[in-house]
């Protein structure tokens, strides 16, 4: 804005009523930038809305989020989703008979647990009487997790529900291919010697080739990076930029872990092991240190490198969420409300990680409010590519008019209210359980920063697509 | 050195992406020192790169005309001269094509062998020039690359030389045509077509600057003979002269074995390489290009540029766009017609109903979809999900629910009138207005049909060829009363689902099926007199035909012969005689019904590749044998017999009017009956063969059977008068 502003004037000498109307346009647009803090009046007071429940979070946690491979190697998905929901009692307090039910999203399931929310429901200590069920939404399961509470809660079935999210990518199950696992599944079944010889003899070496879970998109085949890298050149973000914002993610989270305002995290006590207090992915390094990095998936001309993606992420979240008046009657103070949300989907091949820019106008046009009114906007970082090709798909009013049928665009969140305090490329990506992550950072920096609403925003394999709108509660 | 690189952009649907941007051709480069305007080719520099975009006016294709190669050379010329640039990128401003090949107007225009020759050779030294530039040369290509454009993206392209083949980017990158793969984009700030194409240029761009540099380097084999030798040791042998000598005679022989040398030009350019490896590479360019001169003047040439031009003409619908685009349609019978049909439609995105009467019928034809596209992902040309996608808009049912949203209904029943009528009536009764109800027939006359229709004006024959998702041909019949409205619309199908078409008169076998039968009865009449059916069979087929005429009666269906030969013999009586019915209706009772029977003609067993004659046939011959007659027996005469029957039917449907053009006889016979497509189709034959001679034999032939081969007067007026031609 100031080096428009300079080059204005530097043109002034040689004025026409053309450079004036110039002129005065960012002038008058930026006093009201300035003015906007302090006389800023949002659209809409409070989101409550007649006959529906409010429904609040009274607090949320997280145990560190850390590399795959590192310090949670040797657990199981119910053990990390176990500590954070201990966490939870231990950070809420909450007796464990008012807890009417429990959700947890997870991505890559464990067969042995397949309903992961129960087995660590149980294990955490709570009430065998709570059920607990799984969901799963690619990247935005915890969020799906988080939606179907509120539905509960909203339509008056539950009072409290604990909702969240696990994922544990140092241990995926690998299985046998198909043909060996119906040779085995048939040699069960028959019943005398020669049956079983006969099975036997028609076993080929390459029966014991493994099958490996797939990374890529059911649907395309494609990887999710090699799409994000796609993305990042329809759109036309350079590496650098990528770099640069893989760069301040990092940053930033470094500042906030170093400052202490990633208050969701609750340290964890690993069997056989430390104690593991903080995340560990983050990693401020420098732009040339990044530059130095081949493309991961498009090569050799690709943008997308490992330093401006996130990495695979162990990790659990659990979030409390009730109603506003069980919540107060039961002597909380709530930290946000939860407000609308979308779920939107588009193109899983062109369009995978745009997610973002498709939910948040329409989860605003929901609420009744602008971009302006939004004070914390935390989104799911998957790729800094994604990130960035968002931004400008969001700024772009051709974009908006031929593929999301709207009349304009509805703008790109402004950096300094954006992933304040770093993102998924910093903090990590536990599938699973980032969207819980996400509603915390946004509750807790409105309580930090103050401001009245946040929005999250991600996006999500199968090119779908997740928005929600967080109120800061009263204080 | 070599130092040309191609970077491919993978795209399936070429055809459908050709699309004009005016807003990206007239865009502006900073720094572009385009020294005047040229009409093709325009270029910018940017930094040491210079980037040529090749764009053709007016045009969906860029063409090697002599124009663009002129600019091309004059541009090619400038950049060679100047300091600043350092290498090139050679990229094509047109979404889905880079460099469709030659011209075909521009050697149609050629009187004389020396002008093609002298336009190959300026084509060759374009391609040496580039071949020896020493600056680096990327070519971007997204698209379309064939023949000539080939060659500008990759000089050393010797390997496709033989066979016309359509080559998927990934398996270019194999073959070690291309060295990158640009994988398409989806929608960013502007068009997707739009934003590849300057992403293909920006990559494009960094490689020339690249390998300008030096910091990038390719290993790559090139060369006929690195292509054909794979180990060192190989390419030793090639040095030894007898060892060549056998090679050059084993690649002819398997040419000539795939051409029945009907076709000049494989055998030519084996011959030019030959002197090419033998005689040095000059002597071999003056070869090639002196062989291009007189190849661009055989009647095979001709024959073949008409059938593209024709093709080109009945990929359009003359009758204008349908008042209601066809989206919803109903296939009444799931039989190998029915099915086929349903198949090329969903394919396009059409949804389709297909109705049967009983379970086990509706569940075959669903799988024969099903594999249809299977077979595809098998081959990598659809992915398992974009099958299960396509066949979501198929739904299969018993009953007539949903036909009230019908725009089509294609009725592919029996060949039975009385069952055409109960299905008609009963599909009138719960289809919209606007419904049209098209019967895919292959000699049921079209007005008989309509005449219980309430509505005839809606009523339209769309007579397909089996199998349908193989065969090009789409014969489209209206009679009298059919309106325009439902011509247009039933073109606009048949074009949706990828057909030629051609839209005829009805009449008795319309135009396809009545120009076979008269050749099935020669055919008949031919094995009554004692030829064996293989024997038959090699003498189609060496005349051009894809298949034997004997098995061609198996791959139709005795049944069906029967039932055809019996409705037309009645309906054109003498002119259709010859050999007897006879033979058929006792192949019908002993069960022979061709291949889909396992029994006819011939014996076929599921994976036996070489098919046996079927012996039971030869008591059946024996007690219909007829003396042949020795004066007009040769092979040769077999041969006419047969063409000239066909040739002289279809002429005679021009002179009724079933015909609208000439043009439209040549594609149907070519692309629906297998008419030699050397001969270019029976009126372009009477052209190119004249007319007088075709008359001659017929009257020959017709002095020793009879009526069966009188010339019709149309024939004779062009005997009569040299300068009558079909085509002008």
């Amino acid at each position: 804005m100031t080096s428009m502003l300079t080059y204005t004037f530097k043109n002034l000498p040689n004025t026409s009523k053309w450079a004036l109307q110039f002129f005065v346009r960012p002038l008058s647009c930026s006093s009201q930038l300035r003015a906007a803090p302090a006389t800023q009046t949002k659209s809409k007071k409070t989101l409550a809305k007649p006959n529906i429940r409010n429904v609040v979070v009274v607090d949320g946690v997280r145990i560190p989020f850390l590399l795959s491979g590192t310090s949670y190697k040797d657990l199981m998905p119910h053990d990390l989703a176990r500590a954070a929901l201990s966490g939870l009692l231990t950070r809420t307090n909450v007796p464990k008979d008012v807890v009417d039910y429990i959700i947890f999203g997870t991505v890559i399931q464990e067969v042995k647990t397949s309903n992961v929310a129960r087995e660590a429901a149980l294990g955490a200590g709570f009430s065998d009487k709570t059920p607990a069920h799984t969901v799963t939404m690619a990247c935005i399961s915890a969020n799906q997790a988080m939606t179907t509470g509120i539905g509960l809660i909203a339509s008056g079935q539950c009072d409290v529900v604990v909702a969240g999210g696990v994922e544990l990518m140092s241990d995926v199950p690998i299985r046998h291919s198909r043909k060996m696992r119906k040779m085995m599944l048939e040699l069960n079944k028959a019943k005398t010697l020669g049956q079983r010889l006969s099975l036997i003899s028609k076993f080929r070496l390459n029966f014991l080739s493994p099958e490996l879970p797939a990374v890529a998109e059911f649907s395309t085949s494609e990887t999710m990076g090699h799409s994000a890298d796609r993305l990042a050149a329809a759109f036309a973000v350079s590496r650098l930029d990528q770099d640069e914002y893989a760069l301040r993610s990092h940053s930033l989270a470094k500042k906030a872990q170093d400052e202490g305002l990633l208050s969701d995290v609750v340290p964890f006590k690993v069997p056989g092991r430390e104690t593991v207090t903080k995340d560990n992915g983050i990693r401020p390094s420098s732009l040339e240190q990044m530059a130095k990095l081949k493309p991961a998936f498009i090569k050799p001309y690709g943008t997308v490198t490992a330093a401006n993606s996130s990495f695979l992420t162990d990790g659990a979240s659990a979030m409390l969420i009730m109603a506003e008046e069980k919540a107060l009657a039961l002597g909380y103070k709530p930290k946000a409300y939860l407000r609308d949300f979308v779920y939107v989907s588009q193109d899983p091949k062109d369009q995978l990680l745009l997610g973002p820019t498709y939910a948040t106008p329409k989860v605003l046009e929901k609420a009744g409010l602008t971009m302006n009114d939004i004070d914390a906007f935390e989104f799911h970082e998957a790729f800094s590519g994604q990130i960035l090709a968002n931004f400008k798909a969001m700024d772009s009013d051709w974009f908006a008019q031929n593929y999301m049928g709207r009349k304009t665009k509805v703008g790109s969140p402004p950096l300094e209210k954006f992933n304040n305090w770093g993102g998924s490329l910093s903090l990590g990506h536990p599938f699973g359980a980032t969207g819980c992550r996400l509603v915390m950072a946004a509750a807790n920096r409105l309580r930090k920063e103050g401001g009245q609403y946040g929005l999250v925003a991600a996006c999500a394999a199968g090119g779908q697509g997740h928005a929600m709108i967080v109120e800061a509660y009263p204080k | 050195m070599v130092a040309s690189r191609a970077i491919g952009s993978l795209s399936r649907a070429t055809a459908s992406r050709m699309r004009r941007c005016p807003g990206y051709i007239c865009r502006n480069f900073s720094g572009s020192s385009a020294l005047r305007t040229r009409t093709h080719i325009n270029y910018g520099v940017k930094g040491d790169v210079a980037v040529v975009r090749i764009n053709s006016p007016n045009s969906k294709v860029n063409t090697l005309n002599k124009e663009l190669q002129s600019e091309f050379m004059e541009v090619m010329n400038e950049i060679w001269a100047s300091d600043q640039v350092r290498s090139a990128v050679l990229i094509s401003s047109k979404p889905g094509c880079f460099i469709a090949g030659a011209d075909i107007n521009m050697l149609a225009s050629c009187k004389t062998s020396e002008e093609v020759t002298q336009i190959s050779r300026e084509g060759q030294r374009t391609f040496e020039k580039l071949e020896k530039s020493p600056k680096p040369i990327v070519a971007a290509i997204s698209g379309a690359c064939l023949g000539g454009g080939l060659e500008v993206g990759v000089p050393a392209a010797f390997d496709m030389m033989l066979t016309g083949r359509n080559i998927r980017a990934d398996r270019a990158k194999k073959m070690g045509l291309v060295d990158q793969l640009v994988d398409p984009l989806g929608p960013g700030l502007k068009p997707a077509e739009e934003r590849t194409i300057e992403y293909l240029e920006e990559v494009a761009v960094t490689f020339a600057k690249g390998l300008s540099d030096k910091k990038i380097s390719i290993k790559r084999d090139r060369g006929l003979v690195d292509t054909f030798s794979f180990t060192e040791l190989m390419s030793y042998a090639m040095s030894i002269p007898f060892v060549r000598q056998q090679i050059y005679k084993k690649v002819e022989e398997k040419v000539r074995k795939q051409t029945k040398g009907l076709y000049p030009a494989p055998l030519k350019i084996i011959d030019a390489v030959k002197t090419g490896i033998e005689q040095g590479n000059e002597a071999g360019y003056l070869s090639e290009s002196q062989k291009f001169g007189e190849l661009a003047m055989t009647r095979e040439s001709k024959a073949l540029m008409g059938l593209y031009h024709g093709q080109v003409l009945c990929k359009k619908n003359k009758f204008g766009t349908p008042q209601k685009e066809a989206k919803h349609l109903a296939i009444l019978g799931a039989g190998l017609m029915g099915a086929g049909i349903a198949q090329v439609s969903v394919d396009k995105g059409l949804r389709t109903i297909l109705k049967d009467a009983t379970l086990a019928g509706l569940g075959r034809g669903q799988q024969q979809v099903f594999k249809g596209l299977n077979d595809k992902v098998k081959k990598k040309a659809l992915t398992s999900f974009e099958r299960d996608s396509i066949f979501s808009n198929l739904t299969g049912q018993l009953d007539y629910q949903g036909f009230e949203k019908a725009d089509m209904v294609i009725e592919a029943v029996f060949e039975d009138l009385s069952l055409k009528h109960r299905v008609l009536k009963e599909v009138e009764a719960v289809i919209p207005d606007h419904c049209v109800f098209a019967s895919n027939t292959s000699a049921l006359p079209i007005n008989e049909i309509a005449a219980v229709s309430k509505r005839p004006e809606k009523v339209i024959g769309m007579h397909y060829f089996s199998p349908v998702d193989k065969m090009q041909l789409l014969e489209i019949i209206t009679t009298d009363k059919t309106s325009k409205d439902t011509t247009a619309s039933a073109v606009a199908v048949g074009l949706k689902q990828g057909k030629v078409i051609i839209v005829v008169k009805d009449g008795p076998g319309f135009y396809t099926t009545r120009c076979l039968a008269p050749m099935m009865s020669e055919v008949l009449r031919i094995l009554q007199e004692g030829v064996e059916p293989k024997k038959l069979d090699s003498l189609t087929t060496s005349f051009g035909f894809p298949v034997g005429a004997a098995t061609l009666v198996d791959e139709v269906g005795v049944d069906v012969a029967k039932h055809v030969s019996e409705d037309l013999g009645k309906a054109f009586g003498e002119r259709f005689g010859g050999g007897s019915v006879e033979l058929l209706k006792q192949m019908v009772s002993r069960g022979f019904l061709g291949r889909k029977s396992g029994k006819g003609f011939y014996i076929y067993q599921e994976g036996v590749k070489n098919k046996n004659v079927n012996s039971d046939m030869d008591g059946i011959l024996a007690s219909l044998k007829v003396p042949p007659k020795s004066e007009v027996s040769s092979d040769e005469d077999i041969q006419y017999r047969l063409v000239t029957r066909f040739v002289n039917e279809a002429v005679m449907c021009l002179q009724e009017g079933i015909l609208a053009t000439p043009t439209e006889g040549d594609i149907g016979a070519v692309f629906g009956l297998g008419f030699p497509p050397c001969l270019g189709g029976p009126f372009r034959f009477v052209d190119l063969y004249g007319a007088q001679k075709v008359v001659d034999r017929l009257r020959r032939y017709e002095a020793a059977y009879g009526k069966q081969f009188t010339p019709c007067q149309l024939l004779i007026d062009h005997a009569n008068s040299p300068n009558k031609k079909f085509y002008q």
